[in-house]
């Protein structure tokens, strides 16, 4: 277990450091396809600390994140020591790469000092019939965790628009909320993500990676469109259907015009990823996850 | 940062003047020293309203930045009020300033701050007093933590690092040019408004 401890301290240094290509690629292509002076300007920054950090082995972003680790674990390793060596390479990494500490007690607002606490990091295991164990890790920016949103479809979605603080534009303008029907079907689901970016604005540094899940229950959702942000940019969904629906409302969210850095533009995301579950004939729940453009994430084989 | 933007190079203190003269789209480069300022520090500040001289930094004329950095604390030397010096800089990008809405108009009132740095801008309780003490509201890039990062020259002293954690600690930093554009300013423009004005309408299209 000692080298897989270690093995998880480089991976660490790696996600914390770098953004994977498929990512960077992406955001290079929205760079040079960008025509706004102001989101160009912000592109060319972000795409200059992706390579200083690099260069300098420095975390991307000073929130290294709230740690999430998607674990398959071959047959007869004990989950129960894995999950020890992966809290014990947490607390080596926050102090070598060094990471930030995030984890902050809910009680006495204590911050523990070494990213460890209840349920964090958070730790999902899976057993797998192949001989290696795999370890993908997330690190999840706050300000993009904040910006995700849970719908229970059908609903009465109420946008508000700006705010109308001094009263200079026309009247015809100053009509600023709309009350739009979310149904049990994918154009309701597009209505629902929509809403989620557009009320996310800039605040949770875009160009976004977008997590969709559907489903019947709130766990299964939430844990669900997170997984999806661990899905390539460049890959494609299986589900003709769902992959449709996808490239839809990718292409809808870029013209809303919120941008790199959200001071306008035409890449407010560069990719939306949809898993699904089966639901209760009850329940129709749509979770969208938001990612950061520094989506980092990375892979262990050991 | 931008072609075709006027640059302006600030130097802290910030004076009322300074806070009017600046525009939104403006770009500045600020050197001289700025104070970190997140969650913990406005929810402290809004509520216990420590007497100006309780705080080891000079908030008059200064700059909050809404940031939770990281830093090696190889932190030694003492300061006035309890806080300390030292410790090196790795990474100090912005943080969602949205977060710290409620309290801002009255921390920019009560202790004299002439400019904010975050990210993804302010709502209209912040632009009023932008508009009413005469401050402005800087954007900086979002994650660009390394590059910004390497414009701070020193972190000159840190407050309140074991009651609130290191990530939202008050840190007194040295910049040099450090980059920012005014997307808020002391006339009751904003950047971000506008944005989220033409999105909405797309947004009534799209949805209809």
């Amino acid at each position: 277990m000692l080298k897989l401890r270690d093995g998880i301290i480089e991976l660490y240094k790696k996600v914390a450091t770098s953004v994977p290509n498929d990512v960077e690629e992406a955001l290079k292509n929205a760079y040079s396809r960008e025509t706004s002076p102001l989101a160009k300007g912000s592109m060319e920054i972000i795409l200059s600390n992706i390579s200083l950090a690099r260069t300098t082995s420095r975390p991307i972003c000073q929130d290294t994140g709230f740690p999430v680790f998607f674990i398959k674990v071959p047959k007869g390793i004990s989950h129960q020591l894995v999950k020890e060596t992966v809290i014990e390479a947490t607390r080596i990494a926050t102090k070598k790469v060094p990471l930030r500490p995030n984890a902050v007690d809910i009680v006495t607002g204590k911050n523990t000092g070494d990213n460890t606490g209840d349920h964090f990091p958070l730790i999902y295991m899976d057993e797998t019939e192949d001989q290696s164990l795999s370890v993908d890790l997330m690190l999840k920016g706050g300000g993009c965790e904040n910006l995700g949103q849970t719908y229970k479809l059908p609903a009465e979605l109420r946008v508000e628009g700006y705010s109308v603080m001094e009263s200079n534009l026309p009247n015809a303008e100053r009509n600023n909320t709309i009350t739009v029907l979310a149904e049990r079907d994918f154009d309701g689901v597009r209505k629902c993500v929509l809403d989620a970016v557009f009320k996310a604005q800039g605040k949770g540094c875009p160009p976004y990676t977008i997590g969709v899940a559907i489903g019947g229950a709130k766990d299964q959702v939430a844990f669900l469109s997170k997984r999806q942000l661990m899905r390539r940019i460049t890959d494609n969904n299986p589900d003709n259907q769902i992959a449709e629906l996808e490239q839809k409302i990718l292409s809808d969210i870029n013209t809303l015009g919120i941008g790199a850095a959200g001071m306008g533009g035409e890449t407010t995301a560069i990719g939306v990823k949809i898993g699904t579950g089966h639901r209760h004939p009850a329940s129709y729940f749509v979770d969208v996850s938001f990612s950061c453009w520094a989506n980092r994430r990375g892979r262990l084989i050991w | 940062m931008v072609n075709g933007s006027s640059v302006r190079r600030l130097k802290t203190p910030l004076t009322k003047d300074d806070a009017l003269s600046l525009k939104t789209g403006d770009v500045v480069l600020i050197s001289g020293r700025i104070v970190t300022g997140r969650d913990r520090v406005h929810q402290f500040l809004f509520h216990e309203r420590p007497d100006k001289r309780e705080i080891p930094f000079d908030l008059e004329g200064g700059i909050i930045y809404h940031c939770g950095p990281i830093i090696t604390p190889s932190l030694a030397l003492p300061l006035k009020g309890g806080g300390v010096g030292g410790g090196k800089l790795i990474a100090a990008g912005p943080t969602t300033s949205m977060r710290v809405e409620m309290y801002e108009a009255d921390v920019i009132k009560s202790y004299g701050i002439r400019g904010i740095i975050g990210k993804g801008g302010m709502g209209d309780k912040t632009l009023t007093a932008l508009k009413e003490y005469g401050c402005v509201y800087l954007h900086t890039i979002s994650g660009a933590a390394a590059y910004l990062a390497d414009r701070i020259k020193g972190v000159a002293g840190g407050w309140k690092i074991e009651e609130f954690g290191e990530p939202e600690a008050m840190w007194l930093l040295d910049v040099e040019d450090f980059p920012a554009m005014v997307t808020m300013d002391a006339h009751g423009n904003s950047l971000h408004k506008e944005i989220e004005r033409l999105s909405f309408e797309r947004l009534k299209e799209m949805m209809a």
